[in-house]
Formats: C-alpha cells, sequence, structure tokens
C-alpha cells in the first residue's frame, strides 16, 4: 500500500514543470513595476539646486522656448525611408521619396534636420506610444495597479502637457484613445485594427490636420499615420504602394510645413522600423531604426554640429520636448536631452548657450537620479552594485557642477576654462544618463535567448518523464525509492554544494538557474536510473495502449500546432470543441469499426447459412452512446453562448449574460433571469443529490451526508440572497442600504466559511456508506434487500443497494478460524460502498462548483450547469466505452486510455472559455475580486486567489475531477454483464454473490494496482497539459518577432502558465482525496473486522 | 479474388471522378458567370446531381451487390421509395451534425444544407446504390472484418476519406488570410471534395497492393 510516493512522485513532476516555466518566463517576460508618482511643476527635482538658478516666474522648469508643437508621427517610418541619397540613380521603392526632408536640410541646417531614431524592443506601436510618452522603457508586463484597462497609468508627456494647460489636439490611431482616455482637447480617432485598410486613417487625419493648425486652437497636435505601417504589413516594404504612401507622407509634411508659426516646432517620427517583409515587433537593427526629423521656422541648432547625425534613442524626445515646451519632465523617464537642442541662448553667446545645455542635463540627471531611487525603493529587479556607481557618479557630478557654479559667479574662472570644464561637465552627465538607461535597459527590455531555450528545455524533458512514468507506471511500484529518491537526493546534494558556492560567492548564480539546474539533474538522472535499472517492459512503447500511432495523438498533433497561429489561439474558443466533439465521435467509431457494439453471432460450423452476418444483432449501448454523443455536441453548442469576446474579433458580441444583473435595466428582464438563475442552481443541487441517491450515498447518518443534506441547498439559499442584494436597485432607503450592504458582505463570506468547513469534513470522514446489519440474516436475506426489506423507510425503496459481500469471504478468509456460525450470523449490507470514492469526489466537485457559481455573474449560473453536463457525458461516454472493450476484471480497466484524457483536457479548454473568459487581460472578470469584500482589500493575496478562481475555474473543476475518469468505468459496470460472467460458474453460491456488481471495490481490491492507476492518470493529465504549455512556449520563443507576440501570444502563454499551475495542484489535490477515500475505507473494513471477532 | 473486378471497380472510381469533373467545367458552358468560389451553391446542387446520376448508372451497369432474390416492380418501387427517405434523412442527420460541430445555426441555413447534401451524396448515396437500403448491411461493411467485396472496401474508404477531407477542410476557417475559399462552407466543401476524389484515386491501387490479404467469404 504505497500512497504517499504517487502523491511525491506527482509534486516532483510538477515541480520540474514550475521551474521550467520560472526559467522561461525570466528570458522572456520583460517585467517592470509602474510608479505612480509624478512630476509637478512645483516639484522639481532637488528644489535647492534649482532654487541657486534665477528663477523665472513663468516657466516652470526650465524657461520656454517653444509654444506650439506639431507632432507627426508616421506608424513604422524606417530610417531607410526618410534619408534621402541624391547619388543613388536607382532607388527602390521605397528610397528617395521623402524630398522635402531632403530640402529643407540641405537648405536651412539650422532649422531642420534628420537623425535615426532608437526604439527600443518591443518595437509594436503600443509598447512604442508608451515609451515615446512616459520616457521609459516600456515592458509586457507593466505591473501596475490596474490591469483592466490598456490606459497609461505612469506620469506621462501627456498628462504633463495637459496639466500645465496646453490643448493637446489628437487625430489618427485610436490606440491612443486607449493609452491616454480622455485626455485630450479635441480628437479625431480612426480604427486601426483593419490591416488591409492603407488610406482610411491618413485620409481622415488629411481632412482634419491643415483645419486643426491653421484654427489656432491648440498648443500641441499630434498625428499619427498608420498607411506606411499597414502597406509594409499587407506588401512588404519593397512594394509600389509604399512609394505611393511615402510620396503622399512628403505631400503632407510639405503642405503641413507651410501652415506653421515660428515659434511652432515639427516633429517627425517613426515608431518603430520594419523588417524587409514588413513586420515588427523584435530587436534586430532593422525594427528598431526610426527616423526622427526635427523642424521649426526659428533657428533651432547652433552652427556647428557634426555632418552625419548620431542615433538618438527614442526616449530622448520626452525630456527634450517636456523642456523645450517647459513642461515638467515625466516621473519615470529615463531619457537624456537631445544636445543639439539645447545650444541656445538669449545672448547667442557661446558660454551661455553652453551653460543653457549644462543646465538641461543637470536638471534631466536629477529627474533620472530621483526616479531611480523611487524604484529601486518599490522594486529590487535593478542591479544594486550597478544602482550604486551609478549614485556615486551622480552625487561626484552634481557636486562638481556646484563647484563649478559657485567658482563662475565668482568670476574665477576664464571663459575657455569655462568652456572646457562645462563640456567635460556635460560629457559626464551624459554618461551618468546613458549608463542609467543601460542598467534599466538590461533589465527591463531584453529576451534571454539561453533562459528561453533552457526552460522549453526542461519543460520538455518534465513531458517526456510524464510520458514515460505513464507509459511504464505499472512496472514501477516496487522501486519508488530508486526512482524518486535517488534523483531527488542527487539534485538536493548537488544544488546545496552549488548555493554554498553562491553563498561563499565562488560562483554566481541565481535563484532561476539553482533552481533550474536541480531540475535538471534530477531528470536526467531519474532517465538514468530508469535506463539502467530496466523498469520498463521490452517495447513498452508499442502496446496497444499507448499514446503512439494512434487517433487521439492525432488530435493532441493538431491541437498543439493550432497554438502556433495566432488566428487559431483567437479561434480557440471555437476549436477546442470541434477538437473535442470529434476526439469523442472517432472514439465511438472505432468502437463500431472493432466490432465491439455489434452482438457476437454464432453460425453453426459447417452449415453454409446464407449471409450470417448480414444481420448483426446491434448493442443497446450503440444508440445510448449516439444519444450520448447528440447531447454532448448540444451541450457544447449551448455554451458557446457564453463565450467573451477579444479585441482581435470585432465583429464580435461578447455574451450578453455576462453583464452583471444590477446593470440590467428592464425589472421584467431581470427578474426572469434571478428566477432562471436560481432554478438552475436548485437543478444542480437536485442533480447531485439524485445521483447519490441512485448509487445509495445518501442513506448514511455521517456528517457528510448531513451537509449534503442540508448544507448545500443552505448554500444555494445564501447565494440566491446574494444574488438578490446585490442586483436591487441603489436607490432605497439610507437604512436599508445599510443593511443591503451588510448582507453583502457577509452572505458570500458565510459562504466562504461554509464551504470551507465542508472541505474539512470531506477530508476528515469522507464516508458516504451506510451499514445495514441484520442479526438474524441468512443468505436469503441478500435477496429481499432488492424486494424492499427496509420498507419501513420510503425513499430507500429508490435506493438500489450495494451489497459488498466479497468483504465478507475476505473477511473470512484472514479469519484463520472461520466457522461456520460466523458465516451465517455477519450478513452485512453496507449501502454506497460501490461508489465510495467517486461519491466523495462528486461532492468535492459540487462544493467547489457553488462557490465558484457565486464568484462569477450572476446569468453565468447555466454555462456551469451545462459545464457539468458536458462532465457527466464524457465520463459516460468513457465508462460505456470502456466497458464495451474489456470486461470489469481486466487489469486494462486501471489503465485510463488517453482519448479520455485528451478529451477531458480538452474539455477543460473549452469551458475556459464557456464560463466567459479569454486569454487576454482586459477579459478578466475583475469584478470577482471584490465578492465579500465590497470595500476593497488591504492586501493583495485574497484578491489575486479570487481572481484566479474565477478565472480559472473550469481547469479547477476538471483537474480536481480528473480521478473520475479511473472510476467512472466501474460505476458503470452492468450487473447484466456479470450475469453473463456468473452463469458459467457452476456453484451457486457463487452466482449469487457476482450478482452484484463490484464497482469500485475492485479498486480497493488490488491496492497496489490502484495507486499505480492515480500515479499514471496524474502523469497523463500533467503530460496532456504539459505539451499545451510547451508548445504555448515554443510559439511565444519562435514567434518572439510576430506581429501580434504581445497582443496574442504572451498572454495566451501567461494564461497557459498559470493554468497548468492550478491544474497540477488541483490534480494532485484530487488525487490526495482519493488516497484519504481509500485510508478511510481500509479503516472502517479492519474496524468490522475488530467488530466481527468480538 | 479476381482481377476483372478491380478493374470494373477502377472504371466505376473514373466515371465517379469525372462527375465532379463535369460538374466544374460544364456549368460555366450552360450559365453565365458561373465558378465554384463565386455561386459556390450552384456549383454544390450541380456536383451533387451529377454525382448521384453517376451512382445510379453505376448500380445500373455494374451491379456491385446482385441480390438473389428476383425483384417484383412493386418491391423495386418500395426500395426506391424507401433510398429517397434514407437520403433525406442522412441530409438532415448531416445537417444537424455540422451544426453540432460548429456550423451557424440560423445565418447561411442554405450553405449548410446543401454542404451536407453534398457529403451525403458522397457518402449515403453510393452507400444506397451498393447496398440498398438495408441498414443492417451498412453497419456490417462499416465495421473491420465486415467488408465482403471490393465494393465494399471501396465504399469503406471513400467514405472515411470524404469525413475526414470535410473535416479537415475546417482548418483554414479560423485563419486571417481573407481568401475568398475561406468562407463556410467552401473550404469544407473543396476538402470533401478533395478527400473524395483522393479516395477514388487511391482506392482500386490500395486493393490491388493488398489483394492477397483480402480474402472475401464465398458467397
Amino acid at each position: 500500500m504505497k500512497r504517499a510516493p504517487v502523491l511525491l512522485f506527482l509534486a516532483w513532476l510538477s515541480i520540474q514543470f514550475y521551474s521550467g516555466i520560472w526559467l522561461f518566463m525570466s528570458g522572456f517576460l520583460l517585467m517592470r513595476i509602474e510608479l505612480s508618482n509624478q512630476s509637478l511643476c512645483s516639484q522639481p527635482p532637488h528644489p535647492e539646486l534649482l532654487s541657486s538658478l534665477q528663477q523665472n516666474a513663468a516657466s516652470c522648469w526650465f524657461p520656454q522656448r517653444f509654444n506650439k508643437a506639431v507632432i507627426v508621427i508616421i506608424d513604422a517610418l524606417k530610417y531607410d525611408f526618410a534619408k534621402y541619397d541624391p547619388a543613388n540613380t536607382n532607388p527602390k521603392p521605397y528610397e528617395n521619396k521623402l524630398e522635402v526632408i531632403h530640402q529643407l536640410i540641405q537648405s536651412q541646417p539650422r532649422h531642420a534636420r534628420l537623425y535615426p531614431f532608437r526604439a527600443d524592443p518591443p518595437t509594436t506601436t503600443m509598447q512604442r506610444i508608451k515609451g515615446v510618452t512616459t520616457g521609459s522603457l516600456p515592458t509586457f508586463v507593466d505591473v501596475g495597479s490596474n490591469f483592466a484597462s490598456y490606459a497609461i497609468q505612469e506620469d506621462n508627456l501627456i498628462h504633463q502637457m495637459v496639466q500645465n494647460g496646453k490643448r493637446v489636439v489628437f487625430m489618427g490611431d485610436d490606440t491612443w484613445d486607449g493609452l491616454f482616455p480622455k485626455k485630450f482637447y479635441k480628437s479625431y480617432f480612426f480604427p486601426s485594427f483593419n490591416v488591409k485598410d492603407l488610406h482610411t486613417v491618413d485620409d481622415g487625419i488629411m481632412q482634419h490636420l491643415y483645419p486643426t493648425v491653421d484654427g489656432g486652437d491648440w498648443d500641441i497636435v499630434i498625428a499619427h499615420f498608420l498607411g506606411v505601417d499597414h502597406c509594409g504589413h499587407k506588401h512588404g516594404p519593397d512594394h509600389p504602394e509604399t512609394a505611393k504612401k511615402l510620396t503622399q507622407m512628403n505631400d503632407m509634411i510639405s503642405s503641413l510645413i507651410e501652415h506653421l508659426e515660428d515659434k511652432t516646432l515639427l516633429v517627425v517620427a517613426g515608431d518603430h522600423g520594419m523588417t524587409d517583409t514588413g513586420d515588427h515587433g523584435g530587436d534586430s537593427e532593422k525594427e528598431v531604426t526610426a527616423a526622427l526629423f526635427l523642424y521649426s521656422k526659428a533657428p533651432l541648432f547652433s552652427k556647428q554640429l557634426l555632418e552625419e547625425p548620431e542615433a538618438i534613442p527614442q526616449v530622448n524626445l520626452v525630456p527634450s520636448l517636456s523642456l523645450l515646451l517647459d513642461v515638467p519632465i515625466p516621473y519615470s523617464n529615463l531619457g537624456a536631452v537631445i544636445s543639439d537642442l539645447f545650444w541656445w541662448s538669449e545672448d547667442e553667446n557661446d558660454i551661455s548657450s553652453l551653460l543653457t545645455k549644462t543646465r538641461a542635463y543637470q536638471i534631466n540627471a536629477q529627474q533620472v537620479s530621483r526616479y531611480l531611487s523611487s524604484y529601486s525603493q518599490a522594486a529590487g529587479d535593478l542591479p544594486a552594485d550597478k544602482l550604486r556607481l551609478l549614485d556615486d557618479l551622480f552625487s561626484s557630478t552634481m557636486a562638481e557642477y556646484k563647484q563649478l557654479m559657485s567658482e563662475w559667479d565668482r568670476h574665477a574662472l576664464t571663459e575657455t576654462e569655462m568652456k572646457d570644464r562645462l563640456t567635460h561637465l556635460v560629457q559626464k552627465m551624459q554618461l551618468y544618463l546613458n549608463q542609467a538607461r543601460h542598467v534599466c535597459m538590461e533589465s527591463w527590455a531584453r529576451f534571454h535567448p539561453v533562459c528561453m531555450i533552457f526552460g522549453s528545455f526542461i519543460l520538455l524533458m518534465s513531458c517526456i518523464l510524464c510520458y514515460v512514468v505513464s507509459e511504464a507506471g505499472s512496472t514501477m511500484n516496487v522501486s519508488y525509492k530508486h526512482l524518486l529518491g535517488y534523483p531527488v537526493f542527487i539534485s538536493l546534494l548537488l544544488t546545496v554544494l552549488l548555493s554554498l558556492g553562491t553563498w561563499m560567492s565562488f560562483l554566481n548564480m541565481d535563484l532561476v538557474s539553482l533552481c533550474a539546474v536541480f531540475t535538471i539533474i534530477s531528470q536526467f538522472s531519474f532517465l538514468y536510473i530508469f535506463r539502467s535499472k530496466r523498469y520498463a517492459q521490452k517495447r513498452w512503447w508499442c502496446r496497444p495502449t499507448s499514446l503512439l500511432f494512434s487517433g487521439p495523438l492525432m488530435v493532441l498533433f493538431f491541437r498543439c500546432c493550432a497554438l502556433f497561429s495566432d488566428s487559431f489561439v483567437v479561434a480557440e474558443g471555437k476549436a477546442a470543441p470541434y477538437f473535442l466533439i470529434f476526439l469523442l465521435s472517432l472514439t465511438v467509431a472505432k468502437l463500431h469499426w472493432d466490432g465491439k457494439l455489434t452482438l457476437p453471432t454464432f453460425t453453426p460450423l459447417g452449415s453454409e447459412s446464407l449471409k450470417p452476418s448480414l444481420t448483426p444483432a446491434y448493442k443497446k449501448d450503440g444508440s445510448r452512446l449516439l444519444m450520448l454523443l447528440a447531447a454532448l455536441g448540444l451541450c457544447i453548442r449551448l455554451s458557446s453562448f457564453f463565450h467573451n469576446c477579444r479585441e482581435e474579433t470585432p465583429d464580435c458580441q461578447p455574451s450578453p449574460f455576462l453583464i452583471p444583473l444590477f446593470s440590467v435595466l428592464d425589472p421584467e428582464l431581470n427578474n426572469f433571469s434571478y428566477i432562471c438563475c436560481v432554478l438552475c442552481l436548485g437543478v444542480i443541487i437536485y442533480l447531485i443529490r439524485k445521483w447519490l441517491q441512485h448509487y445509495g450515498n445518501l442513506n448514511s447518518s455521517s456528517p457528510l451526508v448531513l451537509y449534503v443534506r442540508w448544507g448545500f441547498p443552505l448554500i444555494a439559499l445564501g447565494i440566491s440572497c446574494f444574488w438578490a442584494f446585490s442586483s436591487g436597485t441603489e436607490d432605497s432607503f439610507a437604512k436599508l442600504r445599510e443593511l443591503t450592504h451588510l448582507a453583502l458582505v457577509a452572505c458570500p463570506r458565510a459562504i466562504y466559511v461554509f464551504a470551507g468547513m465542508g472541505l474539512l469534513l470531506i477530508f476528515w470522514k469522507p464516508l458516504t456508506v451506510y451499514l445495514k446489519k441484520s442479526q438474524d440474516s441468512s443468505v436469503d436475506n441478500t435477496v429481499t434487500t432488492f424486494g424492499g426489506a427496509p420498507g419501513s423507510q420510503a425513499e430507500l425503496q429508490h435506493v438500489i443497494p450495494q451489497i459488498y459481500r466479497k468483504m465478507q469471504r475476505t473477511l473470512k478468509s484472514r479469519l484463520q478460524h472461520g466457522e461456520e456460525a460466523g458465516k451465517k450470523g455477519a450478513a452485512l449490507e453496507a449501502y454506497g460502498l460501490g461508489s465510495v470514492y467517486s461519491a466523495t469526489m462528486v461532492i468535492t466537485l459540487s462544493l467547489l462548483t457553488l462557490v465558484l457559481i457565486m464568484l462569477h455573474s450572476e446569468r453565468m449560473t447555466p454555462a456551469f450547469l451545462l459545464l457539468l453536463l458536458e462532465a457527466l457525458v464524457i465520463l459516460q461516454i468513457h465508462g460505456h466505452v470502456s466497458n464495451l472493450y474489456w470486461a470489469p476484471d481486466d487489469s486494462n480497466l486501471f489503465c485510463v486510455p488517453w482519448y479520455a484524457v485528451i478529451a477531458w483536457a480538452l474539455a477543460a479548454t473549452q469551458n475556459f472559455y464557456s464560463t466567459g473568459h479569454q486569454p487576454v487581460f482586459p477579459a478578466i472578470h475583475w469584478n470577482s475580486a471584490f465578492v465579500g469584500f465590497q470595500d476593497g482589500h488591504t492586501t493583495n493575496i485574497i484578491p489575486a486567489l479570487l481572481v484566479a478562481a474565477n478565472t480559472f475555474c473550469s481547469n479547477i473543476l476538471f483537474s480536481a475531477g480528473s480521478c473520475l475518469l479511473l472510476l467512472w468505468p466501474f460505476l458503470c459496470e452492468s450487473p447484466t454483464g456479470r450475469r453473463k460472467k456468473g452463469k458459467k460458474e457452476t456453484r451457486e453460491e457463487e452466482t449469487e454473490d457476482e450478482d452484484m456488481p463490484l464497482m469500485e471495490m475492485r479498486l480497493r481490491e488490488n491496492p497496489d494496482s490502484f495507486s499505480v492507476a492515480l500515479l499514471q492518470l496524474g502523469t497523463k493529465y500533467l503530460f496532456i497539459q504539459g505539451v499545451q504549455l510547451l508548445s504555448c512556449v515554443c510559439a511565444a520563443m519562435i514567434l518572439r518577432r510576430h506581429l501580434m507576440v504581445w497582443k496574442v501570444f504572451a498572454p495566451k502563454f501567461l494564461f497557459e502558465a498559470l493554468g497548468f499551475t492550478i491544474s497540477s495542484i488541483f490534480v494532485v489535490c484530487g488525487i490526495a482525496l482519493v488516497l484519504r477515500v481509500d485510508c478511510v475505507v481500509s479503516d472502517w473494513f479492519r474496524s468490522l473486522l475488530v467488530h466481527k471477532n468480538r | 479474388m479476381d482481377e476483372t473486378e478491380i478493374r470494373r471497380l477502377a472504371v466505376g472510381h473514373v466515371l465517379s471522378i469525372l462527375a465532379v469533373v463535369f460538374s466544374l467545367f460544364v456549368p460555366p458552358l450552360l450559365l453565365d458567370e458561373f465558378s465554384i468560389l463565386g455561386t459556390h451553391l450552384t456549383w454544390l446542387c450541380f456536383c451533387s446531381v451529377c454525382v448521384i446520376a453517376v451512382n445510379i448508372l453505376l448500380l445500373v451497369t455494374f451491379k456491385p451487390n446482385p441480390s438473389t432474390k428476383r425483384s417484383s416492380l412493386s418491391s423495386k418501387v418500395n426500395k426506391l421509395y424507401r433510398s429517397c427517405l434514407y437520403f433525406f434523412a442522412s441530409c438532415l442527420l448531416f445537417h444537424g451534425i455540422i451544426v453540432l460541430y460548429g456550423a451557424p445555426l440560423v445565418e447561411s441555413v442554405g450553405e449548410t444544407f446543401l454542404f451536407a447534401v453534398l457529403l451525403s451524396s458522397f457518402t449515403t448515396s453510393r452507400s444506397l446504390c451498393f447496398l440498398g437500403p438495408n441498414f443492417h448491411a451498412w453497419v456490417r461493411v462499416f465495421s473491420k472484418d465486415g467488408a465482403m467485396s471490393v465494393w465494399d472496401h471501396s465504399l469503406q474508404i471513400t467514405t472515411i476519406c470524404t469525413v475526414v477531407g470535410a473535416w479537415l477542410g475546417a482548418f483554414p476557417i479560423p485563419l486571417d488570410w481573407d481568401r475568398p475559399w475561406q468562407v463556410w462552407p467552401i473550404s469544407c466543401s473543396l476538402g470533401a471534395s478533395f478527400g473524395y476524389i483522393a479516395s477514388l484515386l487511391l482506392a482500386p491501387f490500395w486493393i490491388y497492393w493488398n489483394r492477397k490479404r483480402l480474402t472475401y467469404k464465398r458467397r
């Protein structure tokens, strides 16, 4: 009897997966914490330094240079597009098209300048807009206060402009609307979604741009053109359409310049480049090199500038624009001012110009230093030693600046000396700003391919391990010590050594790599031991039950391939049921093909009868299976009414059932839906009770049965009260409102506590067996139970009693002095013993379902009803198919076939969608965090748990219920099948005993096979989930340059990883529960034995 | 088994392929603006009719499963009536199955139904012609050791390939390529047709190569 090793083995396998996920994430997910601090005009960084300068009351941090600016962003304007090479006589379609830029640079070198503009990866439009407004390096997960919308929470340029009274007019890409909701003074948004549409956005902007600029009712105009980018996506840059588009942009710029005034700055910038195929998103040279063109009618640059401008990091635009327009630099800015732009002064003097520049740099450096110190307080992901170096550099620079200023004020320096020292100081500040940016970039904005490759390698190895264990499991039960103990011991030892080395600073390893090393060592040692000891049977992979070369493998293969296509990830909610229903139809068809559905027809030997097999008798199971398939299809079709939508499918309408009841204004509809939901809840509870009653598990007077009888309706009552209160109208009396508020808090909390108690109760006393002792019983009594001997209880008449007589015989065989008298006196009737394991599982699952229903919007209750029905149908199909293939005492019944596990996993995926979820952040049901916590939270743990439970409800239910896949075929064991077998037996007594199906007691009779079967089931489920996770990981890794990586693949990976984690935990919990029941059942038998002995 | 039977089968298959080809190339002569993508529904009707016609032709000329009983006119009429009934029922059944697999329920009902008709004409009409409206014979043929002639084998292969082709045909629908053939039910019906044609081409060869293994019970 080995129970603990099963759990340990599964836990070990899950930990391997976790470490793989962790390693991959550390290489793939660019993480950073958003600070909510905002720069204020009145709070410059280091006020004492600033106040030493002459303070102009009108200006904020820095004297204003321009009062207006036109910012034109041309999406995907590569530097190659903007630069003009007169020597090039045979230009490609995208070359030499922006002639106006070239002309302006040639004719007015002090007014116009073109720079290469280096974007930081990820080079997708949304991330770039964030970068070019906040001045920070946006990563994929900007951990901010609010996930629910894309709106920028950090301090940014637009916010600062609006705060300081600038009128910002926007036109173009509607991504900005999501990022800066309600910030703009005036705005003209155009849809950006359709990549095939080249002209809508651009033509729309053109319509509004010139009138707006001429109108004068603005301070800042931002125009975001999308045509070039869409052209790249549709045709690629090397296409005449691109030439047309660029020519259009050229005309736009030249006529825009005619509309500008003197004190207006024109910025033309590309947000990112594109590859030769027109894609972007990654960090290749072609994607990150955009163009930046600056122009003003007033002289902007000094005379002595380098001929070939050097590349400017994209974030540098933020502080430069802020200071030129005299708004505070956004708090989280990491950019440095563009030095060419700050070479000016009122008296055109070199020294004073240099002073202007120095002052700009000094403000910039102070602001960056302030940000770094606040950031390092909030998060620890920046390396401390580098921060210290930066700090030293900063303080020395500031000290030097102070000293220089005081010396200059005292006129202790000559002009050339001053010039040299100022130049030196500026260089030092530039160095500081550059280094600061690099330190941040290293930890925020770079993929680590090594981590990613090793992470996916660990995942692959874990999948292989799961597969090996699941296929060769039956031979492993003797050798847990070797297979589990040794690898873990060896790897722990090595890891401890390595961490000691790290601690004593011989080595430099962080926690992630230590974990990875541990995992890899334990995996390899496991495989080595497994191979060397030859635990596996020869050619175990060729057995008919193995996954290779079977139909289900094809479905799994397609399913995994589908995760590599963004369209399929978007359409997964439809694809998963398509696979699921095909897989089960295939199974039933195969059953028919194998001839298991037709009764064997016996033809007398020798007689050549006419077409003996032409009229095969068809078993009843055939039609029943078809009915079940139809029911499954119906469930799936109905559940698609509860789907949510994501941004990528604009035609999709989110299910109306997702709207919470209190937002439904029509009172009739409101009441109707409420009644329907309560009815659904009632139906769920009724069905569960009916099921338990059918298998005789509702007779006992144990606390658990009492809980089911009375606690479940109580929970349902509580939930309906909670719904009633939460859907009530707001405008009631003040006193009543207080009461409502109290109820809204009390009801859910009471249910949490009550359900928690229920779970504890299940774990403590999971038995639902009713024992009936009959003192004077003889063998006859067993027969009369059918007729209804315990007729005093009316309900018992409908109960099918499960009599476990075999137990009696084992009892007797153990009693060495088995007298005849004992046999006659000890007839016991145990109700519900045949389904003791699954009854406990069903009770647990229904309890979980009730709690999860409460976390969802009220009107999602039918979706949960469908979920339960679907699971039931799948289990029934599986049970029937298994029983048709194998006799009830076949050892194959202990091995859950692959198709069932794959179908179960597919159903989990499908129900993720049909409970109204989508794997994107805006689709998360944030409301669920406040069920029972109306006033918000103090910590982050409870809301995170609640939201996770809401989001992954189907993963939780299906993985906790995965044990039912093993148990259900025993439940479906029909008495008729047994009777046929019984007839072969000659002795009468045997027949009577065998008449009753043993059902789940078969599991108890083979405790070793039982625990191995559970282990196999667990590893199979982990394998399926792991393979899906692995394909998500590979998709994210291989397609990290894909246009959709941050919108589709990365969120999908995150959801899949989190879902896997939760699934694995609940698989282990479910198996632990079954093992616990097994323990209790054994104790129960032992106590019976003792009782009998007396 | 004799090879003449296989040869007869091959000829029958070529005729069936010609039926699909015919439905591609003849309608443009009769109708203006016919294209398989543009006027897909017309093609669906045409193709179904052609395939059914050829199947009936095969029934008359080849007599795949000659019944031993001498049949009277009334029984023939009865058989025909029942065949029509079976065919219509299979169309409805296919329609239901397709909807359960995720086809739109209300919009484009016509497309879905015509696709079901196409599938029925590829599978059910063939079965009806080869086996007659005899449900038990169908059950027998579509199981592992149930085939009793090359015609039964060809029936197995074509039916399975057609259904699998239709299933695979749904794969391009979610992709964002914006091609005209991705519209429901064009890709599915094309997939089914390709599966049907491919199986018609391959089945004689497969049976020929495996002729040693396939020994049928003598009737």
